[in-house]
């Protein structure tokens, strides 16, 4: 075990799948000589050079386009957005191509490439740089969708992806880069896509928790401990394939569930855990499944407002008091 | 950087523009002083024919705003050290010449939108900077409620239609503007400002060919500082010559000296009046250079010591200073008084953004719907 950032898990991710096969390649915006907008990529242009880590114009419908062309000839590509808002100008590519190619060829084409990222909310950058869009990319059929919160999370789960022979929307919190963590030495440590882990073990209430959200409610579940209230925390990791399995298994040992999330509530990922949990597990539900989101408003600027708009230690501790009837 | 090309200057009558002068150089690190006086003096000798063509009043106008504009930007380094600002903040420092002559060329009820280094632009279309400040600060007091921030500078008042954070989203936004005065059928123009880096986006291509196209009263403005963020035109634009982009879509257009406020302030004059009295567009590529970082967490190390120094040495507020001066325009008392206006409006701006109140937290959750 090492200690190291979510920022250092993912360099050695993207160093390690950069050796192992020469079709991997990873391109964006100031990816190479700038070493990354937030040094994800650090040192891997003097590592791997410019034909295989290659800074873009400001594109993104264009590079992540190029991308998907190139996985339809046998490359890996790794594409970074600077930030996942920009992505949102690399729908079309990302949906209408990547996502569907290989049903529509009637399984002739696969596209095995990885967009990658920081999204969600940072420190008062507003409504246009602050969005949590996972609930887009994971509506489609055709993606994967993965969400990492611990460094070592972070650097298994993103060498799986680039082995994957589907495009994955692997997104990191900007927030979350310079936490640390122990992330095993293994030299072929990888992390399936599509199994949650329990972050915490508890009997009395479940807190589902992605991204941002994890450390929050791991705190919350400390906080709730001295109340006499034991919480199970559970990472998905991937949202689609979601695993809904270890999430309903928890739902029927503690009957009582919270799902927070840093994204808004309306047609979001907690919506869709919850009507798994209400289709698969109604009669084991002692409450009403309860929702924590983002504030449902695009992320204003004043960092009093900014602060009410982010699920709080406070508001988690809250749902799940309601949902344990102790309030 | 490559040397480029000497960019032609405009398709429409170039040879009878002076404003279409342009000054393009190689940057290196062993950079001829020699040459540098020359290429200086031969600038301040065409600023100086400019002078005499503008009356005192706008030359003081200009230079007021330039100052006020560097020394707002100063106050605001200031003031995100001291973590009164947060979040993403660009300064303009170094390109003042273009929002301020550009703008200078407009009425008050033309229409002005740019991307999200735009305090400059603010401000010289007439926001208070009070306004700007207190929206810097997160402030209720700011010009968008504290909502928007550095970025998202708004201002229906003066028809300031904003500061966009997504590169090249507000070049359609422009065109759109421009269309919407086509169809009420006033005279009204937009001044659509953006990087040289949003070129490369097909939001800037899409517009250029609609608003020829539809013959739309829009006048683009490429602010060519020669970096988005740490990546040098060179390394991002195979064709760097962003004026000659107009011919793809048959557009007018020009290569504009920024460091020299009156070049700039004729080259839109130009295009406004080909747009009020036609409805025509123009493109105009402004070269200019940003003094400081891509933003405030930048540390810059992509260019080099002598790079910056030389463009500092061409500090347009410095050029038109000594232009000023030496045509006997203003003299330094007039220069002290100036500094002495502008200290106390920046001032007074910081103290506007200290006193006023933080947004009240119900104001999380207005202005979703036009109709609550
Ligand atoms: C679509 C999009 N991609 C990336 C970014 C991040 N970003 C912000 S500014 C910038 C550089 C833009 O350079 P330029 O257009 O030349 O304008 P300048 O900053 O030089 O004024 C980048 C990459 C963004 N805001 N939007
Ligand atoms: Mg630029």
């Amino acid at each position: 075990m090492a200690m190291m950032t979510m920022r250092e898990a993912l360099n050695q991710a993207l160093r390690e799948e950069l050796e192992r096969d020469e079709n991997v390649f990873l391109m964006g915006e100031e990816v190479a000589a700038y070493q990354g907008a937030y040094k994800v990529t650090k040192g891997l242009l003097d590592e791997f050079g410019d034909k295989r880590v290659i800074d873009t114009p400001i594109t993104e419908l264009g590079f992540a386009g190029l991308g998907v062309g190139a996985a339809m000839v046998g490359l890996r590509p790794i594409i970074e957005f600077m930030t996942f808002n920009f992505s949102i100008l690399a729908t079309d590519q990302i949906i209408n191509s990547a996502a569907k190619m290989l049903y529509m060829s009637g399984g002739q084409f696969k596209i095995p490439i990885v967009f990658r990222g920081p999204g969600g909310s940072a420190y008062q950058v507003s409504s246009q740089h602050s969005q949590a869009i996972e609930s887009w990319y994971a509506y489609f059929p055709g993606l994967k969708v993965v969400m990492p919160s611990t460094p070592a999370d972070a650097k298994g789960l993103l060498k799986s992806a680039i082995r994957d022979d589907n495009p994955v929307v692997f997104i990191e919190q900007e927030r979350m880069y310079g936490n640390k963590g122990e992330v095993p030495d293994e030299a072929d440590f990888t992390i399936p896509l599509g199994v949650a882990d329990v972050k915490r073990e508890g009997k009395d209430a479940t807190i589902v928790a992605r991204s941002l959200m994890v450390p929050v409610a791991l705190k919350a579940a400390e906080e709730l401990e001295k109340q006499g209230v034991s919480c199970e925390v559970i990472d998905p990791r991937t949202i689609r394939p979601l695993d809904v399995e270890t999430i309903i298994s928890s739902v029927k040992k503690t009957n009582r569930v919270v799902i927070a999330e840093e994204s808004h509530p309306f047609c979001g990922v907690a919506a869709e855990i919850s009507a798994e949990i209400n289709e698969r597990a109604f009669d084991y539900l002692d409450a009403p499944v309860r929702r924590v989101s983002g504030a449902d408003v695009p992320m204003p600027y004043a960092k009093n407002l900014e602060d009410l708009a982010i699920p709080s230690v406070e508001q988690v501790v809250k749902a799940v008091r309601e949902v344990a009837y102790l309030d | 950087m490559s040397k480029q090309a000497a960019p032609t200057k405009s398709r429409v009558k170039a040879e009878e523009q002076p404003g279409a002068a342009a000054a393009v150089e190689e940057v290196t690190d062993h950079i001829d002083p020699a040459q540098l006086d020359e290429e200086h003096a031969k600038q301040k000798e065409e600023q100086k024919n400019r002078i005499e063509a503008v009356d005192r009043e706008t030359l003081l106008k200009l230079l007021y705003q330039m100052i006020l504009i560097r020394r707002f930007e100063e106050k605001c380094a200031e003031s995100y050290s001291l973590g009164k600002i947060g979040g993403f903040c660009h300064l303009y420092i170094g390109q003042e010449a273009v929002a301020v002559g550009a703008i200078s060329a407009i009425r008050q009820d033309d229409y002005v939108i740019t991307s999200y280094r735009e305090h400059g632009h603010a401000i010289a279309k007439g926001v208070s900077a009070d306004e700007v400040m207190a929206e810097l600060y997160g402030k209720s007091g700011g010009c968008s409620s504290g909502k928007g921030g550095s970025m998202h500078l708004f201002d229906a008042d003066v028809n300031f239609m904003g500061g966009h954070g997504i590169v090249g989203g507000q070049i359609p936004l422009g065109t759109g503007i421009a269309f919407g005065s086509k169809y009420k059928g006033t005279d009204q123009v937009t001044l659509c400002f953006f990087g040289e880096a949003a070129v490369n986006q097909g939001a800037f291509h899409e517009s250029l060919n609609m608003a020829q196209l539809w013959k739309l009263p829009c006048i683009y403005i490429c602010e060519n500082n020669q970096y988005g963020m740490g990546t040098s035109l060179d390394r991002a634009m195979s064709l760097q010559d962003v004026s000659q982009k107009a011919c793809a879509y048959e557009l007018s257009s020009e290569f504009v000296d920024g460091m020299d406020v009156l070049a700039v302030r004729e080259a839109v004059q130009r295009g406004v009046e080909r747009a009020r009295k036609d409805y025509l567009p123009t493109l105009l590529e402004i070269r200019t250079y940003r003094f400081m970082g891509h933003s405030m967490s930048d540390p810059g190390n992509y260019r080099t010591r002598a790079e910056i120094e030389k463009y500092q040495q061409r500090d347009p507020i410095k050029l038109f200073t000594a232009s000023l001066l030496e045509n006997g325009v203003i003299d330094q008392a007039a220069l002290d008084e100036i500094e002495g206006r502008v200290r106390e409006e920046v001032e007074h701006s910081a103290r506007f953004a200290d006193e006023s109140p933080l947004p009240d937290p119900k104001e999380l959750y207005t202005h979703i719907y036009a109709d609550e």
